[in-house]
């Protein structure tokens, strides 16, 4: 086949909404992107354990310590699941942890915010849990089949995680005066940049098109932020908190809530590493993996000598 | 503690086998709660990712144990007449809890105690330092509860030997888990044997602790309620022996023990577990979480 | 599996299969890196069955695996299209026979 027909019948693959997989020829494009979507979800998640990773020896009850860690830990097994999906598409998990700890891939700009409350454990379940599964929903059925199947169990995993956070903030809402004020003060904080994790709006936002059509993305940044927007507002209702931006309205034509203007100059700024937590995060990740490296080592020289070992006869099978 | 030491025993002896038993259980959910906390604080910062999940596995398993436990002993607790309750712990918290009457749960014993009412023996509140000092800490106190959880199976306690049966399985994990990376550590590298080694050392004078029974434990065992942890030690040192053996790692010669914890005497590493730790719960009282 | 760019220092890549219950099929579950089977066993249990998905695993090295070329998908499995025979739905029974 020439590059022309491998093109034409991946096209039909995608069209007729057939899983790519990885030995199946793809665009160079296609794989790009893709490497570059799933590294940077798969960033995301294990970034995204330091922020509620605070909490875990602060938790108030031994239930909270036990639901977090084990949340937490969620967040270590998508990341995992994610990097392999990414493994398949060639690229190894040590060259995307590079690519982290060099500043070169990006993750979501809200782990670059700081957990200062116990309340910010339940703002982060229900909102940016809320935007991350709104986000993800519509990714298993993407057209990339190790990504997809990720995508399932990341998915069936993270249902809990929004439910223990609407739990926490429920709880603080009802209990006293402190605690109803914690919950408000976490929401304020949480809801703009949780609409910001949608990404730019769609006028500034270039791969949405050819994402769509790959079925790398399935709803465009404005109609998921309008659909997180319109059940969120309904969930403070039960939570009996305000909403943040005052501007919000039941716009009856549209059938949705309008809402006000995001501040697009403060989500850029956090992008390029102005939030108030990039460089401590990133720093973090780095600690991590450069203070593991001699135990990595060690056990990669432990399975040498037991190969070496077994070959001689020396240790039984 | 002394049995003979209150007039209520004479007519109620009841409670004073109560005491023993919660205070038995306490040591028990301590040490559990202690090294599960002091495990967490891993959660995000292991050397690779799926040793970060193995280990957040095994500090839940300890958690899960210690909240099972620290029931248990709120169950002893409410027991009690009110002024042997308003006698055990001296934390202005926990007094005015009594004070209301109302029964204390999992959470109160945990989060309302003072330090010196926490029973876990001082291995289990080292810091985590590094890879090998973790993986030394859990390796001795995993084959430790391996040896305990097997006796308790068989203790008159239904409870406790439940809990036993349960913590068995979880334990024979750790244990495995824990004395392949004393192997790997020792075996692997230069860098990693050294560190494997230190830590071994210094923390070598944490283990003998294991193995001094206190009043407590001597009554429980003598009751068929628990064991009396002397017992154990000839078995630990052979699994020890065998895995250091595997692992090219020298027995510390030190003899000098440290003790304390059981008695409440810990070292300084507690009061900041403990700050973290109940910082809630004595920040913000009586609420609901 | 496609030869990857080997980092001379990172954990091999495993296949994770498993078995959900007793008297099933072990189903790739997923893959992870470990130093030597009997860690990338661990390290199974402790990413792939954390809410009870499995009884049993295998695990085997990613290189090891050998897989077909979809390139070759049309004369690998289109041949199987006229086997109908081969399905106990092809064969005409009288109503009374029962239990076949």
């Amino acid at each position: 086949m020439t590059v022309h027909s491998f093109q034409a019948h991946f096209d039909d693959l995608i069209d007729r909404e057939v899983t790519i997989e990885p030995k199946d020829w793809m665009p160079d494009d296609y794989r790009k992107t893709l490497i570059r979507q799933i590294s940077q979800h798969a960033h995301s998640e294990i970034v995204g354990m330091l922020p509620e990773g605070n909490w875990i020896t602060r938790a108030p009850t031994l239930r909270r310590k036990a639901v977090l860690l084990a949340k937490v830990q969620d967040e270590a097994g998508h990341g995992l699941y994610l990097y392999s999906a990414a493994e398949t598409l060639g690229v190894s998990r040590d060259e995307l942890y590079d690519q982290l700890h060099s500043g070169k891939a990006k993750y979501s700009s809200i782990f670059n915010y700081p957990t200062l409350t116990w309340a910010d454990m339940g703002a982060i379940g229900w909102l940016v849990d809320g935007a991350a599964i709104m986000n993800q929903v519509p990714l298993c059925r993407t057209s990339y089949g190790p990504y997809a199947r990720a995508m399932v169990r990341v998915c069936k995993e993270e249902s809990f995680h929004q439910r223990q956070g609407f739990e926490i903030m429920l709880t603080l809402s009802k209990g006293t005066e402190i605690q109803k004020k914690m919950a408000q003060d976490s929401f304020n904080r949480w809801w703009w940049p949780s609409l910001m994790m949608f990404g730019p709006p769609d006028a500034e936002s270039p791969h949405t098109a050819q994402s769509v059509r790959w079925r790398i993305k399935r709803l465009t940044n404005d109609e998921l932020r309008q659909k997180f927007v319109d059940v969120t507002v309904e969930q403070a209702k039960v939570l009996d908190l305000e909403m943040p931006d005052k501007e919000i309205k039941w716009n009856e034509e549209r059938g949705h809530y309008d809402s006000g203007p995001i501040n697009w100059d403060e989500f850029w700024n956090v992008v390029k590493g102005n939030g108030p937590c990039n460089k401590q995060r990133l720093e973090t990740r780095k600690r991590a993996w450069e203070e593991g490296q001699w135990v990595r080592d060690a056990a990669t020289a432990h399975a040498e000598k037991w190969k070496a070992r077994k070959a001689k006869g020396a240790v039984a099978a | 503690m002394n049995p003979n030491s209150t007039p209520d025993s004479y007519r109620d002896p009841i409670p004073n086998s109560t005491m023993e038993l919660l205070t038995y259980t306490l040591q028990l959910a301590d040490n559990a709660l202690i090294i599960g906390h002091r495990i967490s604080e891993w959660c995000g910062h292991g050397p690779v990712l799926e040793q970060d999940i193995a280990l957040t596995n095994t500090s839940l398993d300890h958690l899960g144990r210690a909240r099972s436990l620290y029931q248990y002993a709120a169950e002893q607790f409410n027991k009690l007449p009110v002024e042997k309750k308003t006698e055990i712990f001296s934390s202005v918290a926990l007094q005015n809890l009594v004070s209301t009457a109302v029964q204390v749960q999992e959470d109160d014993l945990a989060y309302l105690r003072d330090g010196w009412d926490f029973k876990n023996v001082l291995l289990l509140e080292q810091p985590n330092i590094d890879w090998a000092y973790t993986i030394a800490r859990s390796f001795f106190y995993d084959a430790f509860n391996f040896l305990l959880f097997s006796g308790l199976l068989k203790s008159k306690d239904e409870t406790l030997s439940a809990i036993a049966e349960k913590s068995l399985k979880e334990v024979t994990y750790h244990l495995r888990w824990s004395s392949e990376w004393v192997i790997r550590l020792g075996d692997g590298t230069e860098e990693s044997h050294s560190r494997m080694q230190k830590a071994i050392d210094e923390l070598w004078m944490f283990t003998g602790e294991l193995f001094v029974a206190d009043d407590t434990e001597k009554v429980m065992a003598q009751q068929g309620i628990g064991i009396d942890p002397l017992s154990l030690q000839d078995a630990w040192m052979a699994i020890v022996k065998s895995v250091f053996g595997e692992a090219n790692i020298n027995i510390p010669a030190g003899a000098w023990m440290q003790q304390g914890g059981k008695e409440g005497r810990h070292t300084e590493q507690l009061g900041y577990i403990l700050a973290e730790l109940q910082f809630m719960q004595r920040a913000y009282p009586g609420m609901e979480w | 599996m496609e030869e990857q760019k080997i980092n001379k220092n990172e954990w091999p890549l495993w296949e994770v299969f498993i078995r959900s219950k007793a008297g099933l099929d072990h189903k790739h579950a997923g893959s992870l890196h470990a130093a030597d089977a009997q860690m990338a066993m661990e390290n199974a249990r402790d990413v792939y069955t954390r809410r009870m998905e499995g009884v049993s695993i295998w695990v085997v090295e990613s290189k090891y695996i050998h897989a077909s070329d979809p390139a070759e998908a049309e004369s690998l499995y289109d041949p199987a299209n006229d086997k109908i025979y081969r399905h106990p739905t092809f064969y005409n029974l009288p109503d009374e026979v029962k239990y076949m």
